[in-house]
């Protein structure tokens, strides 16, 4: 029996870039508001369960063919060759480095490296959790 | 980082090469990328002969732990030297054998010269390192390569069984040998061998000097097989024969001895020292030859004579160690005994290697190693048997070969035990010759059996695999050289003595005055007599073999110590398979009461002994309405739990409050744990609701029955982390860290939001580690699932 959950379905379509939009913002603030790579994995993966249940496994990954098992492998990359990247500056591993660039539109923006490590964590939290959602979802 | 250091991690670093070049040059046989580096090494080590001859070492060192005193300290001495030239240069050969031995087509060579190399590195590390944790890392990794190499035919039954049995062995003694090794250091506060034994004099009177030594014999005696622990040795002749050769004859079983010559100078004050090597040794010795004889199969007959070759050169390597006791004459009188022992092992290396490689070529061109089977091959295969010759006499002890002078020199050791009044020498001494004489008649006997039954007597072509015929010149080279090197130090003895065998003895008896020079003729002394004894002997029990040959089946075959190994290994694994059954039931709700009941037990004791309960209200915040009404919320929502009979009720409700905690965070303003509870607790009921699917189906008429155990534990929890949470708050040990980071997250990390700079900057370790944490835990859940269903759904697809 299909049950008709048209009204899920009309309101995820909206909320979804909502959602996603306020995680990435979440992401990116993070180092000055509340926010950061861990809470903005969480949301993105929120986004994407809703969008499981709006509509189903299938059409999900067929939407975003994504293999979150790679997801969370590149981002302990990311996480972990920043932790590294420290040391060919000959700096204890896991020193971060930041400064204030004239970016053109932006105007001045505070760039950082502890960012490309919540990078890491942001994609290893969506990778995790979607990994164990979509493994026990697929299984029957 | 020395040249001395690239050199002994050379071969792991070709190592991470080999599986490349294997790809890439299928068509190469990939031993010829290997075998430069042991020749190149060879080479190198060569040149340190010019500076150990003069009795000097080097030491060179890199920190590695240097917080807890371990350097990688590579030490080049006599001893080490004499090691290093043997693993290099049959290295070299074993290589060049394997080349042809091993067929590039059937074969996978990259994982075999993996192992190889893994072992080579490991064995220079074991014999150059002067730190004893450093040499205990790679002793070990010797044991870890000698396990895949004899397990390197893995589809048969019998090498799994080898693999572990050494493993489990060796591994066994090496464990004990790091317990020595940790006392040796209470003792005298330091794990560099040379500094060891500069204080060696000062620690024989603690009460810890007895069972570090005896611990550090296990380790040397399981790896050297000596009996009781040689029963590895015969099952590990399941690896191919180059391995055999190099591994289990020339080289990795030599460690235990390296071990016991290098610890001699820190030992040998003690008679229980020179009792032990010896007396295990000399038995090992009698134990192995008398073995050796009823073998039928080839590489098994080697098996038992490598074993009693090296409690040979161990017995000698106890007595010898008496001679530290006395200056002088008599110094140099029983110290011949180590000169023996140290002569013996290289010529054992030569003769062994050569005859392993014999073993190795009779079984690829005939496709039996049986000597039921085998006989007559002289005609098909000359050369080879001129091989076995030089080797097999030169084991049994005959001249001009070299075994023959090792074997006179072993004898006069034995000999001058009888003079020896220390130690209670002068009481049971005299079995030693004996026992010596005995076992050179059996070592006599199967030499003989080893050559004359596979190469003279009636040829049986029906029995064999292939028809035979020599072998290919590539595998003959390798056993060639060593024979010559049989025949060349028998001729020519001293070409060792000064540049080789005086400095390794230097290293085990410092400031020794032993004459290493070694003579062909003594003079009608006792040990020509005994040699001629034991030949005159030999050839008659040999010739009427078949007759005495029945003496073996009275050793009854249910008490031999391979059935107490098997028998113990299956007790074992029942007893601990029962205990185990007996609280891993399968159920989850059962392992959470163990948690949760060990949780509460170890907090409560704690907090008991240490008398931490301390409840302080003049420090609180006033109570207001929105948190009243939380905690009711919050209550409810958690008794009512308890209550339901649907599923997906409690797990509705268990978000209400898991909500409502993060209503909590907002009020006391904590923006970050706000956000992350709530996105958090909305995934995790849509996780419950994807687990549920999976859960059995609930009947209706199965009520929640109430259970006494998960409700005082439950309440148990509850209760315990009030207490702590009340105490926390009340007794503040130190001050609070959060003024650091209140401090120092702008100006040292530039960044406004404290929580987000801790996690990601301040204790950025951390988080690298949870992250790594979840993701394998996610790979964990993937397997799990994913595996369990592949097998299925492959199926049902076809």
């Amino acid at each position: 029996m299909k049950t008709n959950d048209l009204i899920l379905q009309t309101t995820t379509k909206v909320v979804l870039f909502i959602i996603i939009l306020f995680s990435f913002h979440i992401f990116f603030a993070g180092h000055y508001t509340p926010g950061g790579g861990f809470v903005g994995g969480l949301l993105t993966s929120g986004a994407i369960i809703l969008l499981m249940l709006a509509f189903d496994m299938k059409t999900v990954s067929q939407i975003l063919p994504v293999n979150y098992i790679y997801m969370a492998a590149t981002g302990l990359l990311f996480a972990g060759g920043t932790a590294a990247g420290a040391l060919f500056f000959n700096v204890p591993l896991l020193t971060h480095a930041f400064g204030h660039v004239d970016l053109p539109i932006l105007g001045d923006t505070a760039l950082h490296t502890a960012t490309i490590f919540d990078l890491g964590v942001f994609l290893v939290v969506v990778g995790v959790t979607m990994t164990i959602i979509q493994t026990i979802g697929e299984d029957e | 980082m020395s040249l001395l250091h690239l050199a002994i991690i050379s071969p792991f670093l070709l190592a991470i090469f080999i599986p490349i070049l294997y790809k890439l040059f299928r068509n190469i046989h990939t031993g010829w990328f290997v075998l430069p580096l042991p020749i190149l090494l060879f080479s190198y080590f060569l040149s340190f002969i010019s500076i150990t001859s003069t009795h000097k070492t080097i030491t060179e060192s890199v920190p590695w732990i240097p917080a807890i005193g371990v350097d990688f300290i590579a030490k080049v001495d006599g001893l080490g030297l004499l090691f290093a030239l043997l693993i290099t240069g049959i290295g070299s050969l074993v290589v060049l054998y394997s080349i042809y031995y091993l067929s590039k087509d059937k074969e996978k060579l990259n994982t075999f010269y993996v192992y190889l190399l893994l072992f080579m590195g490991a064995m220079l590390g074991v014999v150059l390192s002067d730190n004893l944790i450093v040499l205990y890392t790679f002793w070990e990794f010797t044991s870890f390569s000698s396990f895949l190499l004899i397990g390197y035919w893995y589809d048969r039954e019998k090498s799994r069984y080898g693999a572990q049995k050494s493993m489990l062995i060796t591994v066994l003694g090496g464990l004990s040998m790091l317990g020595g090794i940790i006392l040796l250091y209470i003792m005298t506060g330091t794990f560099n061998i040379s500094e060891i034994i500069a204080q060696a004099a000062g620690i024989t009177e603690n009460p810890l000097f007895i069972p570090a030594l005896i611990c550090i014999l296990l380790g040397a005696f399981t790896k050297s097989a000596q009996f009781p622990f040689h029963i590895w040795l015969p099952d590990a002749m399941e690896a191919p024969t180059p391995v055999s050769a190099y591994l289990h004859s020339a080289t990795m079983v030599k460690a235990g001895i390296y071990l016991v010559a290098r610890m001699t100078p820190v030992f040998a004050s003690e008679g229980l020292w020179v009792w032990l090597i010896a007396g295990f040794g000399i038995a090992t010795l009698f134990w192995g030859s008398f073995n050796a004889v009823r073998q039928t199969d080839l590489k098994a007959i080697l098996a038992f004579s490598t074993i009693s070759q090296l409690g040979m050169i161990m017995s000698l390597l106890g007595l010898g160690a008496a001679a530290l006791h006395f200056d002088d004459v008599k110094n140099s009188f029983y110290g011949a005994a180590t000169l023996a022992a140290v002569f013996h092992l290289f010529n054992h290396a030569t003769f062994k290697g050569s005859l392993f490689m014999v073993v190795g070529i009779v079984d690829h061109e005939t496709g039996t190693r049986d000597i039921r089977k085998l006989g007559g091959l002289m005609n098909f295969m000359p050369i080879t048997f001129t091989l076995a010759i030089i080797g097999t006499f030169s084991m049994a002890g005959l001249p001009p070969f070299n075994g023959f002078l090792s074997k006179e020199m072993f004898f006069t050791g034995m000999i001058r035990v009888l003079e020896l009044d220390i130690f209670n020498f002068e009481t049971w001494g005299m079995l030693f010759p004996v026992i010596a004489w005995i076992a050179s008649v059996f070592t006599f006997i199967y030499s003989m059996v080893l050559v004359f039954k596979t190469f003279t007597g009636k040829y049986q072509p029906e029995k064999l695999e292939k028809k035979p015929h020599e072998a290919p010149m590539g595998m003959l080279i390798s056993p060639i050289v060593l024979a010559s090197l049989v025949i060349i130090i028998g001729f020519f003895p001293n070409i060792l003595a000064n540049s080789i065998l005086s400095p390794a003895l230097e290293s085990i008896l410092p400031n020794n005055n032993i004459d290493v020079h070694i003579s062909f003729w003594h003079g009608f002394k006792p040990e020509l007599f005994m040699t001629i004894g034991v030949i005159a002997l030999g050839i008659l029990l040999f010739l009427t073999l078949p007759k005495w040959k029945r003496v073996y089946d009275f050793f009854p075959k249910k008490l031999t110590l391979n059935r107490l190994y098997d028998n113990g290994l299956e007790l074992i694994q029942r007893a601990s398979n029962k205990l185990t059954k007996t609280y891993m039931n399968g159920s989850i709700r059962t392992y959470l009461v163990y948690i949760f009941a060990f949780f509460i037990f170890i907090l409560a004791t704690t907090i008991a002994v240490k008398n931490a309960f301390i409840f302080d209200t003049s420090n609180i915040s006033s109570i207001g309405f929105y948190e009243v009404l939380l905690a009711l919320a919050i209550v409810i929502g958690s008794i009512s739990i308890l209550f339901v009979n649907s599923r997906m009720t409690a797990i509705i409700l268990l978000g209400a409050v898991g909500y409502t905690v993060s209503l909590f965070y907002v009020l006391f303003r904590a923006p970050d744990l706000a956000l992350t509870q709530l996105v958090i607790e909305t995934i995790s009921v849509a996780l419950f609701l994807l687990c549920f699917y999976h859960l059995p189906k609930k009947r209706n008429e199965e009520r929640n029955r109430f259970k006494l155990t998960n409700a005082i534990i439950s309440i148990g929890v509850g209760a315990i982390v009030t207490v702590i949470a009340l105490s926390a708050h009340s007794n503040k040990v130190f001050d609070s860290i959060s003024e650091y980071y209140v401090e120092n997250t702008y100006t040292e990390a530039a960044g406004k939001n404290m929580v987000n700079v801790i996690l990601v900057d301040f204790r950025g370790f951390d988080t690298l580690f949870e992250i790594t944490v979840l993701t394998i835990a996610a790979l964990g859940i993937f397997a799990m699932i994913k595996l369990r269903m592949g097998g299925k759904k492959k199926n049902e697809n076809k």
